[in-house]
């Protein structure tokens, strides 16, 4: 047992901090959101350059081959500095979803491009009606010769507005059966494909996809037959990298009510001398170190080869940030009062990236039922 | 960053097991697990048995008779001795008293006191809450004058728990009344047999015998008796509280009385399914289930990074307020597990030997009566309210 971090793993740490704090204030956010795309090429490249995605993918396919405690540090940057760009979907998710797939030739293709920074990749995992169930998959690939039509549709793809590609589940053969999901690669501008891209409620971009008979050569498209394993695995990766992401908002939500208790005078002293706001911050507290414990479980237990265990800790991680991330958004707004309804204030962006965190990669109840379901 | 525990701390683990197996008495692990109440042999008998092993003062250093645990193995000695269904060992003398005089007292208190708490030949309670000085600890007045080589204590304290087996009582006493609150107490030892003390039971409204008030009148206490320096027991107080915390989170306890409740689910039923088919009641069992895993995690990870015998500090405060609040949510799910049944309630059967069986219809009382018992946690060692002031004003600087 050991919780300190490696020499390496610290200077990672800073080294995302630091291209935070330098590159992305309040302003420079507010300067990137209010771009068409809503997303700053820039920053891209330089997270590319300093190696960041790269860290999920294998070594010999370019990357850095790094675990989830790397990316948690990452991403616990990330969240300090509520960063839009949509690390989390291509650098993490589909780079595990990549890296976990069999090999063959869109994974030898694509891994490099990830890593390199040069391609962004979005997951489309979700359907409209399926809520949050991987396996709630109506997309349907036939094969046709060497072909492969795609019809059906995604919602909620992270990062679709911008990306140059989605890893899209279809049921190939079309059995309702776990066995028949399949992941495609589809382009971008493959024919057929409409992208309705949006933004999400926390300024990030997201599109739903309609696939319109999109035909695609299946070798090249084919990034796993019966992938729900690799899907599921990847998922719980990209759970803990989002449990990561959760705490450092949530840190810096806290820090933020605080030092605006301090400084905001009412009834001739400091807010933050009432004790019943000293115990509101207070509660804010333990939510975010049980946050901090549930990133660490998440971290440690995405990759365990129990599959009980390992769904277990990420399904628990994620009820606690979702939990967390309700009570501490909703108390840092309060806390603030008036001040936090204005978009020209700090705390009302964290509170809408927390209450997009807990709608992404499943809500209470989702994760709540599959706990109990592992007895 | 590795949450998985050392090979050698896995054969510890075992090792503990094996001992608890082989030497942990099952008139004694069967009414801790039925919730039944511990007779002060059970506690002293468990306690020498500790004692003949070299793990009974689990958490002192080697030079003072401990088993010099890392913090690590003493958090898994702990859970494992719960799990077991051992009696709490007491914490007044081992936890509490003890690392006091091993950082404040003579080399004589030392030899005199430390031995004797460790075999559990003197049994310890504690002594700071009066009828007036509740949170607001340092508002006591129970007072201590000199007269030669005597301290004469005149006054109250109560919530002594288990005062009433006690041959030793520590307590903060008045030593300068015209001092600012803080700067005249002192901490003195007081031998339960000394003329002028009585003991009064409280009874607690589970209607069990756990708490006293003691009443010193005109008590003579050597000065010897003392622990430090004069007027200075606020400080040795305040060191107590942060002390030796290692485990003030209970996640043993709470692990164990979660699979109970767990286990009475499976047994319970509504509409001829177990109730922990029920979607509702099994959401919120799984809820407390989570809490309780992160609340392990947190607790390793402050002991983890703690030298033994350090103070985890606030996170102290943290492990208190959850430990507490889950351990109570815990014995919540109970009561609501068997339902109309915790109704009928006789703390009698909460007695060893008292004559219980399915039909009498007090048979579940421990359950009730056991949960009514816990609203105490959040309570006692600092309220959950004083843990919120510590956080805000020492964390987040409010």
């Amino acid at each position: 047992m050991d919780f300190s971090y490696s020499e390496e793993q610290a200077l990672l740490r800073d080294m995302a901090g630091k291209l935070t704090s330098d590159r992305y204030g309040f302003e420079a956010r507010r300067a990137i959101l209010a771009s068409p795309q809503g997303f700053s090429r820039a920053l891209w490249a330089e997270m590319a350059q300093l190696g960041l995605t790269a860290l999920n993918v294998p070594e010999d396919c370019g990357g850095v081959g790094a675990g989830p405690v790397e990316t948690a540090l990452v991403m616990q940057a990330f969240g300090r500095a509520l960063v839009v760009e949509p690390f989390a979907a291509s650098a993490v998710l589909s780079s595990a979803l990549l890296s976990l797939a069999p090999q063959g030739a869109a994974r030898a293709a694509l891994l490099p491009a990830l890593a390199a920074g040069t391609s962004i990749i979005a997951p489309a995992l979700y359907e409209r009606r399926g809520r949050f169930d991987l396996d709630h998959v109506e997309t349907h690939a036939a094969r046709r010769g060497a072909q492969v039509i795609l019809s059906g549709g995604k919602s909620g793809v992270p990062g679709g507005g911008i990306a140059d590609g989605f890893l899209v589940s279809a049921r190939l053969g079309g059995a309702p059966d776990a066995a028949s999901i399949a992941l495609l690669h589809v382009p971008r501008e493959a024919k057929g494909l409409t992208i309705l891209a949006t933004r999400a409620l926390d300024n990030t971009s997201v599109a739903t996809l309609v696939l319109d008979a999109v035909a695609l050569d299946l070798d090249a498209a084919l990034v796993a037959p019966n992938a729900l394993p690799v899907i599921e695995q990847a998922t719980g990766i990209a759970i803990a990298a989002l449990c990561a992401e959760a705490l450092g908002v949530m840190r810096a939500a806290i820090d933020l009510t605080t030092d605006y208790l301090r400084t905001r005078k009412q009834f001739g002293q400091p807010l933050g001398k009432f004790q019943v706001l000293q115990h509101a911050c207070a509660d804010m507290f333990v939510a975010a170190e049980e946050v901090q414990s549930a990133s660490l479980l998440a971290s440690a237990r995405c990759m365990h080869a129990d599959l009980r265990e390992r769904r277990r800790a990420i399904a628990a991680a994620k009820v606690t940030v979702n939990k967390a991330a309700r009570f501490i958004g909703q108390s840092a707004v309060q806390l603030h009062g008036g001040i936090a309804m204005t978009q020209d204030a700090a705390i009302s962006h964290y509170f809408r990236r927390l209450t997009a965190i807990e709608n992404t990669l499943g809500d209470t109840d989702h994760h709540l039922a599959a706990f109990v379901a592992l007895g | 960053m590795q949450l998985d525990y050392t090979p050698q701390q896995d054969s510890f683990r075992a090792e503990v097991q094996a001992f608890l197996k082989a030497a942990l008495p099952a008139r004694i692990s069967r009414k801790v697990l039925n919730g039944l109440h511990l007779a002060k042999a059970d506690i002293v008998d468990w306690q020498a048995i500790l004692h003949a092993r070299g793990w009974g003062a689990a958490g002192w250093p080697k030079q003072h008779g401990g088993p010099g645990f890392s913090a690590v193995d003493e958090f898994i000695f702990e859970e494992e001795c719960a799990l077991a269904g051992a009696p709490r060992q007491l914490p007044f003398g081992l936890k509490m008293v003890a690392p006091v005089i091993m950082a404040f007292g003579t080399k004589e208190q030392c030899a005199r006191f430390l031995p004797r708490i460790a075999s559990g030949e003197d049994w310890w309670c504690q002594g700071y809450s009066e009828p007036g000085s509740g949170s607001d600890l340092a508002s006591l007045r129970c007072k201590a004058e000199r007269d030669g080589g005597h301290y004469i204590v005149n006054g109250q304290k109560t919530w002594t728990t288990l005062g009433q087996h006690a041959d030793w009582i520590f307590c903060l006493v008045r030593t300068d009344p015209a001092a600012k609150p803080q700067a005249g107490i002192s901490f003195l030892l007081i031998d339960m047999k000394t003329p002028g003390i009585s003991v009064k039971p409280i009874i607690l409204m589970d209607g069990a015998h756990e708490v006293n008030e003691v009443f010193f009148d005109n008590v003579r206490v050597p000065v010897e008796n003392r622990v430090g320096e004069e007027n200075k027991g606020w400080t040795y107080a305040k060191f107590l509280l942060g002390h030796e915390r290692v485990n003030i989170a209970g996640v043993g306890v709470s692990k164990r009385e979660l699979a109970q409740v767990k286990a009475l689910a499976r047994t319970e039923t509504r509409r001829g399914r177990p109730l922990l088919d029920d979607p509702l009641f099994a959401a919120r069992v799984a809820e407390a289930e989570i809490a309780l895993m992160m609340l392990e995690v947190t607790n390793l990870r402050v002991i983890a990074g703690t030298e033994h015998g350090t103070s985890p500090g606030p996170a102290a405060s943290v492990m208190k307020l959850r430990g507490t609040e889950i351990h109570q949510a815990i014995s919540q799910l109970a009561v609501e597990a068997i339902g109309p049944a915790s109704l009928p309630y006789d703390d009698r059967a909460r007695h060893d030997g008292a004559p219980v069986n399915e039909a009498d219809p007090a048979a579940l009382s421990p359950i009730a009566g056991h949960y009514m018992n816990l609203r105490k946690v959040s309570i006692y060692g600092g309220s959950n309210q004083i843990q919120k002031n510590i956080i805000s004003q020492s964390v987040l600087g409010l």
